[in-house]
């Protein structure tokens, strides 16, 4: 019996009077990685910042059904969107360091949250950078400012500014999406090896690396989950024409 | 031989902007030296720092700097915190839609409205309904009423050149709005909400109408010191050189005191301007940009 982080119920949303998205019912395995992919505007990433509710900072959206994280609605009126944002965190298409250094960027979540010990954002800090396979590079310049890092060093950076705060669940925007190929590469196996903690859900419009990294993955058209399954499924036996279509490069 | 018509009138086009630019800076050096070298032999520590003597054909104008400090320091006061936070409410805050709208533009052209305009309104509401009489408080008030729209607009584009990637990337971490804009958006646009706000100040400095219907005075020299300033009458530089060109019983004999006045007052505001630029560069190479 899987165990399922969170799940999604006949989740509808609207930008202004467009619908993005349409009865998209879905469920998110604990410690795996799901992949969403599809073609552009066919609203997965949009998905995506559903389930962290960065779509609430823009204006004129709505949205319908429930998306379920722990036995709560996370759209309830009574739930504080800001720990759901410490407990779901996010890792941007084009990664977006603080022009800070880099030791106060991977600090910064701790720091908003409450904690004051020097000692423990320190140590907090140290542990960040080395899941998220940076430690190493930097470890001798943390005071330097995180601009001067390289693509993919910045992207890690992000990414372990998202793991100090340790969140039960990661999603990834297309994060190689703006890195070369050794780049990509590097996050591709850290992503397998943050799968043992956290549960990853990851938009990305590269097919073959969603075959590479997912366990389950989730094809979107035009707002719609057309099919979801596990990934080797999906991409060796799908079940819906339009799913092999997209899968084997005939459109997209 | 064929004339290229395009490489002309690109080259008419080219002059004719090169003329303008050229046109406008020999009006300002035209200006500059003209207050430089009348004003220059006047200037001297005495003038400075020697209040007016014998029905101020001689002595100094040190009661109008003191004076334009205090209601400067007052307009900076009060403009500074309700523009900033103005801004701010505007820009992070409120819900974009037809009522902030109407206020944004309510704003601009509240920025071009006659300082004349200001003063009568200051007198109005200051000096007589809130009984702040003829005083610097009223004055630097009203000068901040003046700077409002300015510190506001500038504090909104300093604001605006923040990224939203700035603001995401904390939010995403669990922060709150203001934690957000405290410690992501405004370190970065202080910067630029200073060199506004001081850019706005400079202005404010060398306006005279305002402070002609609330409290500037021909003749005062009893220095303002907190806090009796508050109620006090004052001296204030932009007003002083008015009186000494064109209200003065000898008119032909104070002429170098009014331009030793006028050079003051440029070299203030120049040096305000100029602490504005350097803020704004200083600040620039602090904080790179992705």
């Amino acid at each position: 019996m899987p165990d399922i982080k969170l799940y999604t119920e006949h989740f509808n949303f609207y930008y202004g009077s467009f619908k993005a998205l349409t009865d998209i019912s879905m469920e998110i395995e604990t410690h795996r990685v799901t992949a969403l992919i599809g073609p552009s505007g066919c609203g997965k990433s949009t998905f995506l910042r559903s389930l962290n509710r960065m779509n609430d900072i823009i204006l004129g959206t709505r949205v319908e059904g429930k998306v379920i994280l722990d036995n709560r609605d996370i759209y309830d009126k009574s739930i504080d969107v800001v720990d759901l944002r410490r407990r779901v965190g996010m890792v941007f298409q084009k990664s977006n360091p603080f022009p800070k250094s880099i030791f106060d960027n991977v600090a910064y979540g701790l720091r908003i949250n409450g904690e004051r010990n020097k000692s423990i954002i320190a140590q907090r800090v140290e542990e960040s950078l080395k899941d998220a396979a940076l430690w190493e590079e930097v470890k001798d310049r943390l005071g330097a400012s995180a601009m001067d890092l390289s693509g993919g060093q910045q992207q890690r950076l992000c990414i372990a500014r998202a793991l100090a705060v340790k969140p039960e669940v990661i999603l990834m925007d297309e994060p190689a999406s703006a890195l070369d190929p050794i780049a990509t590469q590097k996050i591709e196996e850290l992503i397998f090896q943050l799968k043992k903690d956290y549960t990853i859900i990851i938009v990305t419009h590269n097919m073959q690396q969603a075959a590479r990294v997912s366990d389950y993955t989730a094809f979107f058209y035009l707002g719609e989950l057309i099919e979801f399954g596990e990934t080797d499924q999906i991409f060796t036996n799908p079940k819906l024409k339009k799913t092999e279509d997209y899968v084997t490069g005939r459109f997209g | 031989m064929k004339v290229n018509w395009r490489n002309v009138n690109q080259k008419i086009g080219f002059i004719t902007i090169r003329v303008a630019a050229l046109l406008v800076i020999f009006v300002l050096a035209f200006i500059i030296f003209d207050i430089l070298s009348k004003g220059i032999q006047v200037i001297s520590w005495d003038f400075i720092t020697d209040k007016p003597r014998k029905g101020m054909t001689e002595g100094g104008i040190w009661p109008a700097i003191v004076g334009t400090f205090w209601v400067s320091l007052v307009t900076v006061v009060f403009s500074v915190p309700i523009g900033m936070s103005t801004a701010i409410y505007l820009n992070e805050y409120a819900k974009q839609g037809r009522l902030i709208r109407i206020i944004r533009l309510a704003i601009r052209n509240l920025s071009g409205v006659p300082s004349i305009v200001y003063g009568l309104f200051g007198f109005a509401l200051f000096t007589l309904m809130l009984n702040f009489g003829l005083s610097v408080i009223s004055s630097g008030l009203t000068l901040g009423l003046l700077t409002l729209p300015w510190t506001i607009t500038a504090s909104e584009e300093a604001l605006k050149t923040v990224p939203m990637s700035y603001r995401e990337g904390a939010l995403a971490l669990g922060a709150t709005k203001w934690q957000t804009i405290r410690s992501n958006v405004l370190p970065y646009a202080v910067p630029g909400m200073l060199t506004g706000t001081i850019l706005g100040l400079a202005r404010a400095a060398g306006e005279t109408a305002p402070i002609l219907f609330t409290g500037v005075a021909f003749f005062w020299p009893i220095l303002p010191k907190f806090p009796t300033l508050l109620t006090q009458q004052f001296m204030a530089l932009p007003y002083h050189l008015f009186i000494m060109s064109t209200q003065h019983h000898e008119i032909v004999k104070v002429r170098p005191l009014a331009y030793g006045t006028a050079l003051v007052l440029i070299i203030l505001i120049v040096s305000m301007n100029s602490i504005a630029v350097w803020i704004r560069y200083r600040f620039r190479k602090k904080y790179k940009r992705a």
